[in-house]
């Protein structure tokens, strides 16, 4: 459609934040209750899944806002060129990891969600502690997570500093150099969550 | 004493659809020598390093002191202006490239029209022509002024597009310098009367959300135009914008 560009922008940078990345801190931190041991880590998922409207709340907070998100993202990807060797300024570093961490962020979470909650669904696995440890207990897989889950926690960080910049928030040099520091500090701690739940898993 | 030489390696092309090529000059040397003037040099006897004549390369420019933007060319792979670019700072040898973002006319000429285009869309102007005066237009605070200086020194030149990732040719973006352009015209006290109108051109396809912050743009840039915060700002008002276009507003001129 004409002119719908603008539109459909924005809204790939806000669902970025809001729902994803609200839900992507939400999703560690539950899965962190491992590191206080199985029972712990039982209690919380299941509180997840019975919380009332799951499905609804899944479909409209989950899977449509990421498959928006995933799709245009991957069309943002293929439309530019990448230009590092000849540029190799930290921004431009930034924004070609961003690229890259959303194809390997959009394979690992197609892989995630069909060997967890596509399983699941289809009653062929169960939502418990064992599931991940079984998971993880393969170590290439082991290893495909931490990989899966530090270029996740970058994509989001780093976008949130990008969606100050789309949003008008951070305009002078000197705002955006503070958001640099600031998300970084946001993928360190988000990182942390994440990989430390997954080694309470082994 | 044998006489000192340069060694310039050129990417040519004789017509806008032909195949480029690359072809090596051997240039005299003189001291304070810029690329025009060793361009000028194997204009005067136009005979490539094999000893073959050949037709004299082709470039533009105009002004020679970096105001036009039109001696704009890729140096040694950085893009920059030829006149400005001096002989005895750069490591040899010399490769000279037109711009890729751009159209090749012939050699070293590249066809910008895009980027006069892109002005007009967004109207890079302070309209002010009518069919009867309408007098002075309201002062600008001297600080402001000084600061709106900086943003005017932009000089179509084409380097800021020719670094950013997302202007190509899968995309339409319109790239860094009109929408500097635009913040310049908005912030003209007679110029903020037809802001919506620009607002609402970088919300077309093609337009601002083009942008994904690469912030190339902004280290390259000769004239260092602040065009990241340029974008931040315009950012800010073309969501303001469209929430007042979306929800209607008193305040939507
Ligand atoms: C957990 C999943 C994800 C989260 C939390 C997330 C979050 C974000 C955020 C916050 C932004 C910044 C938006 C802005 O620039 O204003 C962003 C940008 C981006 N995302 Fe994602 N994203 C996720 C998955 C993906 C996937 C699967 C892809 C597809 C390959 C993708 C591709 C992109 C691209 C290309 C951008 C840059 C957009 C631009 O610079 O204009 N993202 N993401
Ligand atoms: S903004 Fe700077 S780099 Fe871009 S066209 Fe203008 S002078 Fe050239
Ligand atoms: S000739 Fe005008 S900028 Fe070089």
């Amino acid at each position: 459609m004409e002119n719908r560009e603008f539109f459909y922008r924005r809204l790939h940078s806000l669902l970025g934040v809001v729902p994803i990345g609200i839900f992507l801190i939400q999703h560690l931190v539950v899965n962190h209750f491992a590191v206080y041991g199985p029972e712990s880590f039982n209690r919380a998922a299941q509180f997840m899944h019975d919380l009332p409207f799951r499905l609804m709340l899944e479909i409209l907070i989950i899977f449509l806002p990421i498959i928006f998100h995933a799709v245009l993202g991957v069309y943002i990807v293929f439309v530019a060129k990448n230009n590092v060797s000849r540029y190799g300024f930290f921004r431009n570093w930034l924004f070609y990891l961003q690229r890259i961490t959303g194809i390997i962020t959009l394979v690992f979470i197609v892989w995630h969600v069909w060997e967890t909650r596509v399983q699941i669904g289809m009653g062929t696995e169960e939502l418990n502690y064992g599931l991940m440890e079984n998971i993880l207990a393969n170590p290439v897989m082991f290893w495909f997570y931490v990989i899966g889950v530090v270029s996740t926690t970058f994509h989001f960080a780093n976008g949130l500093w990008s969606f100050l910049v789309s949003w008008g928030v951070t305009v002078t040099p000197r705002s955006q150099k503070i958001a640099t520091y600031a998300t970084l500090l946001v993928f360190l701690a988000v990182t942390y969550i994440g990989i430390r739940a997954l080694f309470a898993f082994v | 004493m044998a006489e000192e030489k340069l060694t310039l390696i050129v990417t040519r092309q004789d017509s806008p659809e032909s195949p480029e090529y690359e072809e090596t000059f051997k240039v005299s040397y003189r001291k304070n020598m810029n690329i025009i003037s060793a361009l000028m040099e194997t204009q005067k006897n136009p005979v490539n390093a094999k000893g073959e004549s050949v037709a004299p390369i082709q470039w533009e420019s105009n002004c020679l002191e970096e105001v036009c933007g039109a001696c704009s060319m890729v140096i040694n792979g950085e893009p920059r202006q030829a006149c400005s670019t001096l002989v005895d700072k750069l490591e040899q040898p010399i490769r000279v490239a037109p711009m890729a973002t751009f159209p090749v006319v012939r050699d070293l000429v590249v066809d910008r029209s895009r980027m006069f285009d892109s002005l007009k869309k967004v109207k890079a102007w302070v309209p002010i022509d009518g069919t009867h005066d309408i007098g002075p237009g309201p002062r600008m605070p001297e600080k402001k002024r000084q600061w709106a200086y900086e943003l005017s020194k932009c000089m179509t030149c084409g380097v800021c597009l020719e670094a950013c990732p997302n202007v190509n040719s899968s995309t339409d973006f319109i790239g860094p310098a009109a929408l500097s352009q635009v913040r310049l015209f908005n912030s003209h006290p007679t110029g903020e009367m037809n802001k919506s109108e620009r607002l609402e051109a970088l919300m077309d396809d093609g337009g601002i959300s083009g942008c994904g912050n690469s912030q190339n743009c902004v280290q390259v840039c000769p004239k260092g135009i602040p065009l990241t915060t340029s974008i931040a700002a315009l950012n800010r008002d073309t969501n303001i914008q469209s929430f007042k276009n979306f929800f209607g507003s008193d305040h939507a001129y």
